[in-house]
């Protein structure tokens, strides 16, 4: 989802202000809903895959905590978007975490078969993976 | 190379190649060296100068070109070379000593066998001495095929070899071939051009648009070359001797366009040379391609050029067959992406070829050579001499010395760029010399053996932009006149299209070919733009159809070319597109069909007025809505008095037209609004208190047009100052009021000019004071130069799309947090002012720069919704904006006002490679309704050539718009990191880019810190930089003046930037009319610059330092009474007032100079300098000696320290 909208802004089909109302508003969302499978790696004892995820984790806090000056939610400042390192970077790091929650969706489905008991997060994972690609 | 020990290896280097020289002719001897020892740079360049200067001129090609042709001739060629010669082969020997390896490796790579066969076919025919050469640099498009053509027999010397590319394809002959008018003996103009030549016209209709086509009467084929914009290179030998002459005339074509430069180069043999070379071989030069192509090719190319000359001549036999395709060389030379061949076919036996290797791989040698009118010159002299098929040069001058190259030591001017200029004029005689002479490679040969590169740089006659200075040892690096911007090395057609570099600049002059070749350089890409800049001549265009680009949108411009009739080809994304019925009318002439002569295609820089197709909605009137502090601060600052004041006097002057509108807003704790509808007797004013939920009391009447309520609003500014008086409020709700402003413009947009005079206390956007005062002259951290905050840069957002820009004034005496202030301008296209401890009465310098700049801010132009789109040629791309606006998209700039004093500057990046191009162009287009109503385009062009060797890149660094990209760049650094990352970074990029060069002339000395000519000053802006406002630590300030000089930095045009960075120093008492300029009847001295060093300071002097915002001039305690009488209407020193911010009207000689002086140079500035007159020892002093930055301070280093700290960095 967030691939598509730095393309857009790329091609310059949308103006940066709306796509960052629209963008600010999921990241926040988005880091919790990681943050919340973490939460259940821990309580399922899975270390490994709780290692795994950890350092996107790590990531995720260090990247809210270095966002720009602003008051609402979010990470994205429309003024400094279009610089082209800032949205290059904002790009990769949308196909990184695009393939991540792909590879980690895979990686929890075969772990479902093995152990039934982590059916609910997986369950959960789908949905959430689902969301994050069709948006 | 023996030469004095006592110099450095450097010096030796140099001196070497004088030695040279005097041999040569004989005449020489002594001289070159003892001119070294006396002075450094005279001594030592002057005789790498010589060098440049007559190879430059033997070689007309324009530029570049030349310069680099004098590639260095082989050992051989000694050998062959006669007695006249014998001073060549002896130097050439002596360059050797050291070189030898190197060029004897060198050699044998360029010269195949199969040249060598040549030259020697050559050679065995003997010819004695005289060979009047003619070099001619036709550059094609693609390819740069070095012609070798044995020249007419007798008298007439004349082979010529021309291909022009622009020629039209219907009179193919006529352009193609050099027509020999001069000569006796013609040869045929008619004659058809070879089938090579042909394709290359074609190539060149395709590429090329030839504006003015027609020949001149007399020289058909010189205008031709001229206005080509790719210059070829041919060169025809003439044997005026006679017998058999055999001259290897080898026409280069340059695929690079960078040739423009050489557009009519030609360069003559004349007799003269003759004498020097005895023996007259010509020789194929190898194009720059050469260095990766077999000398073959290039014989093969030489030999069809040569037949073509012959059958010109209808005379001499070629020697050559010509074995290769044209087509396949053009090809080829694309692909080697070779900048330009020149070459220069020589009377030695040896191979000339050199050059054009140098020529192709320098292209932008030219630029400083070109940029004299060389080329203009060259055709001229050439047929002139040429015809009489006798040996006297072109140029009497020149021939006057022809073994000369080495002696005549150069002057001062022809060190200067323009001296090549007369190069296009001299005798090729002396040309080849210096080839002879002067084994020498370009540094741009790096790729060949950078041992030879190192040569070169040394004892080569490089581009003056290239010369190596070595600054430690460089004491008065600063030149005496204000440094100018660099000229592209673009051929002269092109060069006089051009955009003034006043609107439009780029750092590189030459644009690398590649992203590699560019972090290669370790130099900064990007342009400095001043768009709306006032101008006094501007071509505007009404037409129906505005001509543009189908697919990139680009618009038509100077720099297109015309396939045909009907079609002109882009020149950012090369799509063909057709020319409208309406625009082959010609208005200006009245003539149809001639699309090239159109004012669009004949300048840069041309405004359009737009039709409706431009407009979102009915241009808006012009609208001012001013919204003022009126708290108790204020009051007491008491700034309404001269805002009203100043209001009231240019309230006629607004720009606008009967739509025009204008409202007020005053606010303290609570808003106030003023109702000025027409019709009521006294201006009404509403207050609304509710600070946290603004609205606005009446919805219309609020914003009033400007002539039916004039009484009204008179009334109002007359009663403001006194209205407050009173005051007690002390809260300030900036926010609210804000938000009100937005609510009251967002209909119809326009500007909104804030005045502020304390950190906003109340409602939305309230911020905290977050300077600590102790940590000013902190080293380490500097802290909150980012906003607190995104309330204004939200507010901005907002304004800005509304098409409303936000002004702001900030008039305060303690912490306002400017920082955070800032971004409601910042975003929104406004400007920023800031008058630090305003206070009406007690700093009436502060009052008196208010008054003007309101003047001038209230007066100027300006333009509303607009936007601002940058284009550039396929392969390049913008990466960073910096200045005052909101991006909208990847290359458009929101501005929702625009205004003459706002200046940007834009990064670029190379994401694909350039090789297929050798000029790319940068079109900025600024959309705006002005303030009569009108929709309005502004379009600016600018052309480079691209080049790809290294020290091409180097020699056309334009130093003042690198520093002022670097320091929009620190900007950025120091908000998103930190200050001293910035600081670091400012240095690096010295160390890096010095470095970088260091290691293209490899083996030169490396205990010396050598930069190019082009980048001399660069060290000591980048000193400048670290010890400005803005990036100053150790020394006490503000953090609102720091970033207010960040903002500036950002949102000022290189000019004036510039003179913030680097102020301008003069000796004022003695002020003689000496090179004065006339401006309006005024007689204006033109003082020297002084380098801003105590030094230069003396006792008995008066100084003035122009700073952009403020002078200062400075009275040395033992400055003339005289002086001060005249000029300060003082008795003497002691009666100086401590504060003084004028220069009384006295009617003395030195007062008017100095005054003139001054307002000459006040002149046109955004920000109306302050006069301060600082006494020796008065306390103010300290202000105007933190501006010797070239001086120590307890904080930061001196230029020399700087300087020996930059060169630790690098060897490191």
């Amino acid at each position: 989802m967030q691939i598509i909208a730095f393309d857009e802004l790329k091609t310059d089909y949308k103006n940066p202000i709306d796509q960052c109302n629209t963008l600010n508003p999921l990241v926040l969302p988005e880091y919790l809903i990681h943050a919340f499978f973490c939460v259940m790696f821990l309580c399922a004892a899975e270390w490994l895959t709780l290692g795994l995820n950890m350092p996107l984790l790590a990531y995720h806090i260090w990247r809210y905590m270095s966002r720009p000056v602003m008051s609402g939610p979010g990470l994205y400042d429309p003024t400094t978007i279009m610089n082209a390192d800032i949205l290059a970077y904002c790009q990769k790091e949308g196909w990184c975490k695009l393939a991540f929650y792909l590879l980690a969706f895979f990686y929890y489905l075969y772990g479902g078969y093995n152990f039934e008991i982590e059916y609910p997060s997986v369950y959960l994972q789908m949905l959430f993976v689902y969301e994050t690609d069709t948006e | 190379m023996q030469v004095p020990s006592g110099y450095g290896l450097h010096h030796q280097n140099y001196i070497a190649p004088s030695g040279h020289y005097s041999q040569g002719p004989g005449k020489m001897t002594s001289l070159p060296l003892d001119s070294q020892c006396g002075d450094y740079y005279s001594g030592l360049y002057t005789v790498p100068t010589q060098n440049v200067v007559s190879p430059s001129t033997a070689n007309q090609q324009p530029g570049a070109q030349q310069m680099y042709s004098r590639v260095p001739p082989a050992p051989h060629i000694v050998g062959s070379t006669l007695g006249s010669f014998q001073c060549a082969a002896s130097s050439a020997s002596h360059l050797h000593t050291s070189a030898s390896q190197p060029y004897s490796s060198f050699v044998n790579h360029y010269n195949s066998p199969a040249v060598y066969s040549a030259n020697s076919s050559v050679a065995s025919q003997g010819f004695p001495s005289t060979c009047g050469h003619y070099a001619m640099s036709t550059v094609s498009n693609a390819a740069y095929p070095s012609v070798s053509y044995p020249s007419v027999p007798a008298g007439d010397p004349y082979g010529q070899m021309f291909t022009s590319q622009n020629a039209p394809p219907v009179r193919p002959a006529k352009d193609n071939s050099f027509s020999g008018q001069n000569t006796a003996i013609s040869h045929p103009s008619s004659l058809p051009p070879p089938p090579s030549q042909q394709q290359h016209q074609q190539q060149s209709l395709a590429e090329y648009n030839t504006p003015s086509w027609s020949s001149a009467p007399g020289l058909p084929t010189q205008d031709s070359l001229k206005r080509n914009n790719t210059g070829s290179l041919a060169i025809a030998n003439n044997n005026s001797a006679n017998t058999v002459a055999d001259c290897l005339s080898c026409p280069v074509i340059q695929n690079v366009h960078p040739p423009k430069s050489s557009p009519a180069v030609s360069t003559v043999l004349s007799g003269a040379s003759s004498t020097r070379m005895p023996p007259a071989a010509n020789h194929p030069v190898e194009p720059a391609a050469s260095v990766t192509q077999p000398s073959e090719l290039l014989q093969q190319k030489g030999m069809q050029y040569g037949e073509y000359v012959n059958n010109q001549a209808s005379s001499a036999p070629t020697p050559l067959s010509s074995t290769s395709d044209d087509e396949e060389e053009e090809e080829e030379d694309e692909e080697a992406g070779i900048d330009s061949s020149s070459t220069t076919s020589s009377a030695s036996p040896v191979p000339n070829s050199y050059d054009a290797l140098e020529g192709g791989s320098y292209p932008d040698m030219l630029s400083s050579a070109a940029s004299s009118p060389a080329p203009e010159p060259t055709p001229d002299p050439d047929p002139g001499p040429a015809p009489a098929s006798t040996p006297v040069a072109p140029q009497p001058s020149k021939m006057a010395k022809p073994f000369g190259y080495g002696y005549p030591i150069l002057q001062p001017g022809y060190q200067n760029a323009t001296a090549p200029l007369n190069s296009g004029v001299q005798p090729s005689s002396t040309v080849y010399s210096g080839f002879q002479q002067y084994p020498q490679q370009y540094p741009g040969m790096n790729q060949l053996s950078s041992s030879l590169g190192g040569l070169s740089l040394q004892s080569s006659p490089q581009p003056e932009s290239l010369r190596p200075i070595n600054l430690t040892q460089e004491r008065n690096i600063l030149p005496v006149t204000p440094v100018l911007a660099p000229v592209p090395n673009l051929n002269l057609e092109l060069k006089k299209l051009n955009c003034s570099p006043d609107s439009f600049r780029c750092t590189l002059t030459n644009i690398p070919q590649t992203q590699a070749l560019l972090n290669k350089a370790k130099l900064p890409l990007g342009l400095l733009l001043h768009p709306f800049r006032d101008l006094t001549q501007l071509p505007v265009i009404t037409s129906n159809t505005i001509v543009r680009c189908r697919s990139c949108r680009t618009y038509i411009n100077p720099f297109v070319s015309f396939i045909d009739q009907r079609r002109w080809k882009c020149n950012l994304c090369y799509r063909v597109n057709d020319v409208p019925e309406e625009f082959m009318y010609n208005p200006l002439t009245r003539s149809y069909g001639e699309p090239h002569k159109r004012p669009e295609v004949q300048n840069s820089t041309v405004e359009f007025i737009a039709s409706s197709d431009y407009m979102l909605r009915p241009p808006q009137p012009a609208v001012y809505l001013f919204v003022l502090d009126v708290s108790h601060n204020a009051v007491e600052a008491g700034y309404l008095t001269v805002l009203s004041q100043s209001l009231l006097e240019n309230l006629d002057k607004l720009p606008g037209d009967s739509r025009t509108r204008i409202g007020f807003m005053t606010f303290d704790s609570t808003i106030h609004f003023y109702n000025l509808q027409e019709g009521l007797s006294q201006p009404q004013m509403l207050i609304v208190s509710d600070v946290d939920d603004v609205f606005l009391p009446t919805p219309d009447s609020l914003l009033v047009n400007l002539y039916e309520s004039k009484e009204l609003i008179k009334d109002l500014l007359n009663a403001l100052p006194n209205m407050f008086t009173n005051t007690r409020e002390t809260h300030s709700a900036l926010g609210p009021a804000l938000q009100a402003a937005f609510k009251l413009m967002s209909p119809t947009g326009g500007r909104v000019s804030v005045f502020q005079t304390q950190l906003p206390s109340l409602g939305a956007g309230l911020l905290q004071s977050r300077e600590d005062p102790n940590q000013r002259s902190s080293t380490k951290v500097v802290q909150h130069l980012g906003p607190a905050t995104d309330f204004y840069k939200k507010l901005a957002l907002d304004c800005s799309g509304q098409q409303t820009a936000v002004d702001l004034f900030l008039l305060s005496s303690q912490y306002s947090d400017l920082a955070s202030l800032a971004c409601m301008s910042k975003y929104s296209a406004g400007c920023i002012y800031y008058y630090p401890s305003f206070h009406c009465a007690h700093n009436p310098s502060q009052a008196e720069k208010l008054q003007k700049d309101l003047k001038r801010y209230l007066t100027r132009k300006i333009g509303f919704e607009a936007v601002m789109r940058i284009r550039c040629t396929k392969g390049l791309s913008m990466h960073t904006f910096h200045g005052n606006f909101f991006v909208r998209s990847t290359d458009l700039l929101s501005l929702a006002n625009i205004n003459p004093d706002a200046g940007f500057a834009v990064q670029l990046s190379i994401e694909e490679s350039l090789t297929d191009t050798s000029l790319v162009c940068f079109q900025t287009a600024l959309l705006y309704t002005s303030s009569k109503g009108e929709r309005r385009i502004r379009v600016h062009t600018l052309c480079l050539p691209v080049v790809s060797s290294l020290a091409d890149v180097y020699a056309g660094v334009d130093v003042q718009a690198a520093i002022c990209l670097l320091a929009n760049m620190a900007v950025d650094r120091s908000v998103s990191s930190s200050l001293s990352d910035a600081r670091d970074a400012l240095v690096n990029a010295v160390v890096d880019s010095l470095s970088a060069y260091g290691s293209t002339i490899s083996n030169l000395q490396h205990s010396a810190l050598i930069a190019p000519s082009s980048l001399k000053l660069f060290p000591l802006y980048v000193l400048a930089l670290l010890k400005q406002k803005a990036f100053r630590t150790g020394t006490s300030t503000r953090l609102d003046d720091r970033v207010y000089a960040m903002c500036q930095i950002k949102s000022q045009p290189l000019v004036h930037l510039m003179k913030m960075i680097h102020p301008n120093l003069y000796r004022i008492d003695r002020l003689t009319d000496e090179g004065a300029v006339h401006v309006n009847d005024r007689v204006v001295p033109q003082p020297p610059l002084q380098k801003l060093s105590a030094e230069k300071l003396t006792r008995e002097g008066a100084f003035l330092m122009d700073c952009g915002s403020a002078f200062y001039i400075w009275i040395g305690k033992g400055c003339d009474n005289n002086f001060i009488e005249d000029v300060l209407g003082c008795p003497n020193f002691a009666s100086i007032p401590q504060k003084m911010t004028y220069l009384p009207e006295l009617d003395t000689l030195s007062s008017e100079r100095a005054r003139s002086f001054i307002t000459w140079l006040r002149d046109g500035r955004p920000l109306s300098p302050i006069l301060h007159v600082v006494k020796d020892e008065s306390p103010a002093k300290t202000e105007f000696f933190q501006h010797l930055i070239e001086d120590r301070t307890e904080a930061a280093f001196s230029y020399y320290e700087f300087l020996l700290h930059v060169q630790q960095q690098i060897c490191k």
